[in-house]
């Protein structure tokens, strides 16, 4: 089989599954709901000071419910030997590796895509700069929060305590895409600094974010190999 | 005992060195305009970045040596390289604001050199972090792909914190022109970066030799082990010598 059919036919695998069970979904829309409340308790921001610290907190929110689904990114895999019977096949690894990065993405969009709306609603936020900017921040910075996750996730598979390991190796190596989310975010939310074309701060931010997606997915698919083989 | 006896005249050789470089910077050096003493902080804290920034290189380098050739030696020099240069990183990061306060009037500011040298720091910590709650006999391969990942990072970190604000003054050695520094002064900094460099490869070096007898110790306990049978004495390898998973 080729590298893409496998792909396709792990990330099918794992939407079918997810879709069914709707386990981590459910668990991870949840718990960014109950973020996005506690927050609103916690800052009781007014309109104005919600605008300049939303960006902030919907990342914040987004990368902790974010870890509910990373977290169970191989338990299924490694409950079933999946990954055993996947050392023995000729199967390049990185198909496995894309297929559940894909699977992560679109699930984590998803949570974001319901989530959102709520924010807004929440906070009271009127944006001020280019929402449809904001679609482009949401969908590079889930692409870099989750292609990291994925691998990490697998690389904390081989310690004691994995639930706990994988927000303290990802949150380090993930705090400059975090930065230039939230500070994209900020900067359409309150459309400051757009003074003329070519400086708005927020294409600044998404081109370093971009930056950050092409480095980390090479290094991800280059080094998911050996990864995998380790055991 | 050839090897201790060459351990030992490099030791002495960087003892040597350290005594020179703090001559250097206490004494030699004259004191700056309008810091004063508090500036001699700058032949500890600087020499400390350069050679921290040196060893995650060596670990960065040792790591990707392991993956390629599969020797355990690399892997004992990335994680030597990588404990020292957390060492050093920690100094450059306690040094900072102890001489902030009485320049800048503040421990701390988010500026892009002191936070990325920061998360450089967050990082590694995460690496040893990973190898100490490693369980399985691969931990290399997987400390291994976290260090190249790690040192991907930090010119994305230098990269996005300096877009976000700058307050550190620009590197005084090869920096802008009409930057630079005393000639005696520039002296007495690249005596201290050799010394300061020593010292880390001693240590490096030392804990590589550590590392590399621990592998060989695993390695023998996995061939000699024989199962005791009841009633006997309990064997040498039982009692001092905790299997590589449990090992804490």
């Amino acid at each position: 089989m080729s590298m893409l059919s496998l792909t396709r036919a792990t990330l099918g695998k794992d939407l079918r599954l997810e879709w069914r069970s709707k386990d981590s979904f459910n668990s991870m829309v949840f718990f960014a709901l109950l973020v996005v409340v506690i927050f609103s308790f916690a800052f009781e921001p007014s309109a104005e000071e919600s605008r300049r610290i939303a960006g902030g907190l919907i990342w914040v929110a987004f990368l902790f419910a974010a870890m509910v689904a990373l977290n169970q990114t191989w338990a299924r895999e490694v409950r079933n030997r999946v990954l055993d019977a996947y050392r023995l096949s000729p199967a390049p690894a990185n198909a496995l590796f894309l297929g559940k990065a894909l699977g992560n993405f679109i699930f984590v969009v998803l949570m974001e895509a319901l989530i959102t709306p709520l924010f807004v609603v929440f906070y009271n936020l009127r944006i001020l700069g280019e929402p449809w900017l904001l679609a482009l921040v949401l969908l590079l910075g889930t692409w870099a929060l989750v292609v990291n996750g994925t691998f990490f996730a697998a690389l904390s598979l081989h310690t004691r305590n994995r639930e706990m390991m994988l927000p303290l190796i990802l949150f380090p190596i993930s705090i400059p895409a975090i930065l230039a989310m939230v500070e994209a975010t900020t900067a359409i939310l309150t459309g400051e600094g757009a003074t003329g074309p070519g400086t708005n701060p927020a294409v600044l931010w998404l081109k370093l974010l971009a930056g950050y997606d092409i480095v980390f997915t090479s290094a991800g698919l280059l080094l998911f190999d050996p990864i995998l083989r380790a055991e | 005992m050839k090897s201790s006896v060459i351990f030992a005249a490099c030791a002495l050789l960087t003892l040597a060195l350290l005594a020179n470089g703090l001559h250097q910077a206490l004494v030699v050096a004259p004191t700056e305009q309008t810091m004063g003493d508090v500036q001699r902080i700058f032949y500890y804290h600087v020499p400390s970045a350069w050679t921290a920034f040196l060893c995650f290189f060596a670990n960065f380098v040792a790591s990707i040596f392991y993956l390629v050739r599969r020797s355990l030696r690399s892997d004992s020099m990335a994680v030597a390289s990588a404990e020292v240069g957390v060492v050093f990183c920690t100094i450059v990061l306690v040094t900072g604001p102890l001489w902030a306060k009485p320049v800048w009037g503040i421990w701390w500011t988010w500026d892009a050199r002191l936070t990325t040298t920061l998360i450089l720091w967050l990082i590694y910590v995460s690496y040893l972090l990973l190898r100490r709650l490693s369980l399985s006999e691969q931990m290399p391969v997987v400390a291994a792909a976290m260090a190249i990942f790690g040192f991907l990072d930090v010119p994305i970190v230098y990269m996005s914190i300096r877009w976000w604000r700058t307050q550190h003054p620009q590197p005084v050695i090869g920096g802008a022109p009409g930057s630079g520094i005393d000639p005696v002064m520039r002296h007495a900094l690249y005596a201290n970066f050799l010394a300061f460099l020593a010292y880390a490869c001693l240590i490096i070096w030392f804990r590589y030799m550590l590392e590399n007898r621990q592998n060989r110790l695993r390695a023998m306990e996995e061939v000699s082990w024989v199962p005791v049978p009841e009633g006997a004495e309990p064997s040498f390898a039982d009692e001092a010598i905790q299997s590589p998973g449990e090992a804490s």
